[in-house]
């Protein structure tokens, strides 16, 4: 048996929403070098639907696709559904992952929620200023 | 396919191979029993004994056949704690870089009561005599260090070390599963006391080895049970595996000046290939390394997606990142060099054998040049050390 399912492989080899978006509505960065693995997004929001998103990746290859796949999950939803991403759904999106690897689409999780956050306390800063 | 990961493991040799079928077939005999069908399989376990023996200088009652490397190192040290445990000795040197066969069996001991001192070994990847003798006590029962580092391939001075320990008449282990087949090893001349070894690095089956102990050095058995190998590990001998791993070792040995050369040039073309992509460099000494040897590091990228990429372009290496090894760390011989977890976690070891060609070295340089390239592409970590947010490291 491979280490990883076709869909995980998939998403780490053709990456889907791999990038940067300049002016985002939101950033997260999640994870450190320390544990080997980084992971930044990048929301483009409209209306409080996700309009667009990117992300980079430094980490394995269950990193790489739980980002990939987490960027699909959420592309064209609204920011309180997006909110509501867990990491099982990322990891059943994949078709699974292994064990000792779930910690990677934990972060992919950390990295979103990081990200609305950031958009939240944005917008804030906008409607109060 | 490229197969550059022969420190994992090796092919079995055409040779080792035909021996392993015609003893397996027509040896079945149990070696133990007095009827000439197990007699005559008893001869083959001994001419393999004897083969083994001649190729590292020692008698062939000093041989013991375990499962391979692991299992050996594990005698080995075991039976040194025990019989420095009778003299009120229970210090024991070896180094941070050590095989896990080595380092975990000192953990056990540690927790029996032993003090354990693991020595530096430097950013070059090695420990140098001097250290070894200034760490040694009255209570030191053994001085146990690699003959070659299986990460990053750096060759220790062992004849040195050998000299040391016997002028302070301290037992000498080496776990020479890397080295044999590859440089050469008088047991005598190195004053080396006990050595392991692992049949499935030098073309042998897997599941084969053996342990060197000295005459006269009481080994404490792991395996009870039945009178095999003097009574020292208990079980009915692998013999065609033992056969066969005597014949790979032969022909080894028999190879050793040739090999060598022909490999140590495919490896310096691999290293001065790989140390053209920017912000990389090579884990380990450079010459007193291993001849097929070569291990990198890779900053802003991480090496388990490099393994798979390399994977998807017909390259098997391995890597020391965290994610390769089921834990959070990365490799404890990179830790141990120095090198920091940032950078560790990008490494990738490529162990090449004579199969290789020109062309396949060429290809490699090619191939992990563009994997490298393509993940940096898309490493936050990358693209903060570009702008200049984060200072580069190597
Ligand atoms: C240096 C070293 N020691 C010990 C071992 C263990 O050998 P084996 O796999 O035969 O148990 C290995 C192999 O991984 C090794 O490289
Ligand atoms: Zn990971």
């Amino acid at each position: 048996m491979a280490l990883y399912s076709e869909k995980v492989m998939d998403h780490f080899r053709n990456p889907r929403n791999v990038g940067v978006i300049e002016d985002a509505d939101g950033v997260g960065e999640v994870g450190n070098a320390k544990c080997g693995d980084i992971m930044k997004m990048y929301l483009k929001i409209d209306n409080d639907i996700i309009t667009d998103v990117k992300f980079e990746t430094f980490g394995c290859g269950s990193a790489i696709a739980s980002s990939s796949m987490a960027t699909e999950l959420i592309k064209g939803r609204p920011v309180d559904e997006a909110l509501q991403l867990t990491n099982k759904a990322v990891a059943e999106a994949l078709d699974g992952l292994p064990d000792y690897k779930m910690h990677c689409s934990v972060l992919a999780e950390e990295a979103i929620k990081n990200a609305l956050d950031d958009y939240h306390s944005k917008k804030d800063l906008k409607t109060e200023g | 396919m490229i197969y550059a990961d022969n420190a994992a493991t090796t092919k079995m040799s055409e040779l080792a191979l035909k021996r392993f079928v015609e003893v397996a077939s027509n040896e079945f005999g149990n070696p133990s029993s007095l009827y000439s069908i197990g007699q005559s399989a008893k001869d083959v376990l001994e001419n393999a004994r004897a083969d083994v023996a001649s190729v590292i200088n020692a008698d062939p009652r000093e041989i013991i056949f375990t499962s391979g490397g692991s299992e050996a190192d594990n005698q080995a040290i075991i039976s040194a704690a025990k019989l420095g445990e009778k003299n009120g000795k229970k210090h024991i040197i070896s180094t941070a870089f050590e095989h896990h066969a080595v380092l975990h069996t000192l953990e056990k001991l540690k927790k029996e009561g032993f003090e354990i001192t693991l020595l530096d070994v430097h950013s070059n990847g090695i420990v140098t005599a001097d250290e070894v003798e200034a760490a040694i006590k009255d209570e030191t029962c053994l001085v146990t260090i690699m003959f070659a580092n299986n990460e990053i391939g750096t060759i220790q001075p062992i004849r040195e070390i050998g000299a040391v320990c016997r002028k302070h008449n301290v037992l000498f282990h080496t776990d020479a599963v890397q080295a044999i087949g590859h440089l050469p090893i008088d047991v005598q001349e190195y004053n080396i006391d006990m050595l392991s070894s692992s049949g499935h690095k030098f073309h042998g089956p897997k599941g084969t080895g053996f342990l060197y102990a000295k005459k006269g050095i009481r080994l404490t058995n792991l395996i009870e049970g039945g009178a095999q190998e003097k009574g020292k590990r208990a079980g009915t001998e692998n013999v065609p595996g033992i056969a066969a791993m005597a014949e790979a070792l032969k022909a080894a040995v028999a190879n050793i000046p040739q090999h060598n050369d022909s490999l140590r040039a495919k490896r310096d073309r691999l290293i001065e290939g790989l140390l053209q992509i920017p912000h990389s460099a090579l884990n380990g000494d450079r010459d007193s390394r291993l001849p097929g040897n070569v291990n990198f590091c890779f900053e802003g990228i991480e090496g388990e997606s490099l393994l798979l990429l390399l994977d998807d372009k017909g390259i098997s290496a391995s890597s020391g990142s965290a994610c390769t090894s089921g834990s959070l760390d990365p490799s404890h011989v990179l830790l141990a060099i120095g090198r920091v977890h940032d950078v560790a976690h990008g490494s990738l070891r490529l162990s090449i054998e004579d199969d290789i060609t020109n062309e396949d070295i060429e290809y490699i340089i090619r191939s992990v040049r563009e994997v490298v390239e393509y993940l940096r592409g898309f490493s936050p970590i990358w693209r903060d050390l570009v702008a200049g947010k984060k200072q580069f490291i190597l």
